[in-house]
């Protein structure tokens, strides 16, 4: 057999005058770095396996361990760093095609931080969020034309027939992770943390595990064109159901869930036998235009009978806001956007890092569109693809958002270091695993707790700079571009997002 | 017994009419002037209530639907008990394309001919295990991304030796089980699919799924089964698995 060339990415460093042998990172370890040789009396590390989570890191009790790049590197080449020699090996030793997780990592421009947002002086106060109050409620759905109010005994009475709304506390959400590619206990702590923060979670494509059905005022259920788990119940289970129909990681492509992961508790949520793999195809193959999407989204609307809206799910990719058209016109309550950094259990990782494009621009494009064509008030708009922080999610609403889908951020909140390696099913912050011995890292009640905290911490950020704004009611903020600013972009980057440049 | 007129409505008035009967009780409904209506039986939950329809459904016919039991008098088209869970489908007529997508249970019998892409991405789940059973010929892409259940192709309307199926049968199959009456030319199968062995146990599966098909349509079995059966079945559960650089 030939030597490997595969190549270590991490070097683990031990202080052995630190380290007690107490092999705590030998059981923390889900890839098997490290482990013990009773007759030396030694930890031994295969750095080879190492991922660079971080996990044996945060857990060696007396901090004797540091997990960092792998010093040794090649020559610097400008065409050929490290990253590509190691693809390239790891390829002509496997035949196969590279697998990733998370969102793109390339360095496409992220626009978020080429923007600035506006404060008020002088001339429009503005307002303290400590003693204002400050509305972030959200509604999405379809919004009519007009509003047409009578007087029933003198007092007004609602005489449009208004059509099914989400309520939201605050304009984020938790965006579609799946069960099977999250853990059980994962999607229990997001269920229960959007039902405290008045918000939704989604359930991605897997279906909806029986003892969540409780969450259902909170949950949009997903139908994708795996059809996973999809049925009666299922659909009148959640709050809204949105079609899938593409993914802004991997734009074009279906989804695979190894065969390895589909356990008992998946096979039974997903309603396929255990151990097959369950092929989500890259299609829905009753959709091949809009007229088909219509039909779809309106076999769900029969089925939901009209209470709940209908939304679909879309990768941002060069034609979107065409598309995005075609969604509002064929029905959909809601259109969402997943822009190229959103996040993936498992890609092509040429894909993740190359199709598609940021959600800044999309959405951009999408709002813009809707707008000269009249019919933005006909859906509403959610986006997703690799929100940070609130500042993002306030650009976003600037932007021509009405709420945004956070997943990456929220796995991050109960633990995820962003290694990339959710697609092995090893993950050893027990997220994206099925593995019980890694599954109950995460307790659901301190995962509910960090989840509510990070959507808490996020919406009084928001509210602070709506004030600095001199804005109370984030409806005032939405599709409002002059409040953006742009700073180091060109002409053309700041016609597509429609914001002027700083100083003007 | 309860009749509703289609005659004039559009499908979301009419079908409507229809849940709210269900919802009354009513167990044995005819839908009368069907015309091209969508969705009907969508998500229809029941599994002792029977609609018999008496004119062309349209697309989507038994959408979702789990538990009742929908005659078609007629021909019905495209995306019959598409996602359907449990139930029952009899059309007395062809029916259109992308039949039994995503279907998970229950049984859809169809005299005459059908379209393309029949029992796209079937799937099967414990005694979960969907059935679709066409008297007359397909188009292709029969079985497509097959994942589970079982379907028969029967080519009565065929003569001995005819293909009854078209190009490429069984694309992209990972599950479940197929049988062709009569002929069968190799050329038609796609790669993901291969011909196997007809056991006894086949055959005894073969004639429990015809039993009932013969009663639903009044056909003589004995005559049907004169004939030999192919098997077509996939020779892995996971055609894709090497693909992917861990």
């Amino acid at each position: 057999m030939h030597k490997s060339l595969i190549k270590a990415e991490f070097q683990v460093e031990r202080d052995d005058y630190k380290c007690i042998r107490c092999r705590v990172c030998e059981r923390q370890c889900s890839f098997e770095v490290h482990s013990y040789d009773a007759d030396a009396d030694r930890m031994f590390e295969d750095e080879l396996k190492c991922v660079g989570c971080q996990r044996c890191v945060e857990y060696c009790p007396t901090r004797a361990l540091s997990v960092q790049p792998h010093k040794s590197t090649i020559r610097p080449h400008g065409n050929w760093p490290y990253r590509a020699v190691k693809d390239i090996c790891k390829q002509a030793e496997t035949g196969g095609m590279l697998l990733s997780s998370t969102g793109d990592e390339l360095h496409h421009r992220i626009y978020w931080d080429h923007l600035v947002l506006n404060a008020s002086q002088v001339t429009n106060p503005s307002i303290d969020p400590l003693r204002e109050p400050m509305e972030l409620r959200t509604f999405i759905g379809r919004k009519p034309d007009q509003v047409d109010v009578q007087l029933v005994n003198g007092k007004p009475v609602l005489k449009t027939e208004l059509p099914p709304q989400l309520t939201l506390e605050t304009p984020m959400m938790f965006g579609a992770m799946s069960y099977g590619a999250i853990s059980y206990n994962v999607c229990q702590s997001l269920a229960r943390a959007a039902t405290a923060s008045g918000t939704m979670y989604n359930t991605g494509e897997g279906g909806l595990h029986r003892d969540f059905y409780q969450y259902g005022p909170n949950t949009i259920v997903q139908c994708a064109s795996g059809r996973f788990g999809v049925h009666r119940e299922y659909l009148n289970a959640g709050a809204a159901v949105e079609i899938k129909v593409g993914q802004g990681a991997k734009p074009g492509i279906g989804g695979h869930v190894p065969g390895e992961k589909v356990d008992k508790e998946i096979s039974i949520t997903r309603m396929i036998p255990v151990g097959t793999d369950a092929l989500s195809p890259a299609p829905h193959h009753d959709i091949y235009s809009i007229e088909d999407l219509r039909q779809l989204i309106y076999a769900l609307k029969e089925a939901v009978e009209y209470k709940k809206p209908v939304g679909v799910k879309i990768a941002a990719v060069h034609n979107a806001a065409a598309i995005a058209s075609g969604i509002v016109r064929a029905g959909a309550d809601f259109v969402t956007l997943d822009g190229l950094r959103g996040g993936t259990g498992a890609a092509p990782t040429r894909t993740r890092d190359s199709v598609g494009m940021p959600i800044e621009l999309a959405l951009a494009a999408v709002d813009q569109r809707l707008r000269e064509e009249g019919i933005r008030n006909n859906a509403s708009l959610i986006v997703a693809g690799g929100f940070r922080n609130s500042t993002d999610v306030v650009k976003a609403i600037a932007l021509g958002a009405d709420a945004v889908y956070i997943g990456t951020a929220a796995l991050i909140s109960l633990g995820c270091t962003v290694c990339q390696k959710c697609y092995t099913g090893k993950c050893p912050w027990g997220i994206t695993t099925q593995d019980p011995y890694l599954t109950k890292r995460v307790n659901p009640e301190i995962g509910t707790q960090r989840l509510t905290n990070l959507l808490r911490a996020w919406s009084l950020e928001i509210k602070e700079i709506l004030g600095g704004m001199g804005i109370n009611a984030i409806e005032s903020l939405r599709g409002n571009r002059l409040h953006l600013r742009a700073i180091g972009l060109n002409e053309r980057e700041l016609d597509v997002l429609g914001v002027m440049h700083a100083g003007e | 017994m309860k009749t509703i007129d289609a005659a004039g409505l559009h499908y979301k008035a009419f079908n409507e009419q229809v849940r709210a009967a269900v919802r009354a009780g009513e167990k044995n409904i005819h839908l009368v002037n069907v015309n091209g209506q969508r969705f009907i039986a969508d998500a229809m939950p029941g599994d002792d209530v029977k609609i018999t329809i008496n004119g062309v459904p349209g697309n989507d016919l038994a959408v979702f639907m789990d538990g009742p039991t929908v005659i078609v008098n007629n021909n019905a088209e495209d995306g019959v008990g598409n996602t359907m869970n449990s139930g029952k489908v009899i059309i007395h007529g062809d029916a259109g394309d992308v039949i039994g997508y995503g279907m998970r249970g229950g049984t859809i019998h169809i005299l005459g001919n059908v379209g393309y892409r029949i029992g796209l991405h079937m799937k099967e789940f414990e005694t979960q295990i969907p059935v679709i059973i066409v008297g007359g010929q397909a188009h292709d892409f029969y079985g497509e991304y097959m994942a589970g259940g079982v379907q028969i192709l029967l080519g009565l309307n065929s003569k001995k030796g005819a293909n009854i199926a078209g190009h490429f049968t069984g694309t992209g199959m990972h599950g479940g089980v197929i049988y062709l009456r009569g002929g069968f030319e190799q050329h038609t199968l796609a790669k993901e699919a291969a011909i196997a062995p007809m056991e006894d146990a086949d055959y005894k599966l073969i004639r429990k799924h015809l039993k009932n098909y013969c009663k639903d349509f009044n056909l003589d079995l004995e005559q049907i089964m004169e004939r030999d059966f192919t098997k077509l079945a996939p020779p892995s559960a996971r055609p894709y698995g090497g693909y992917y650089a861990y």
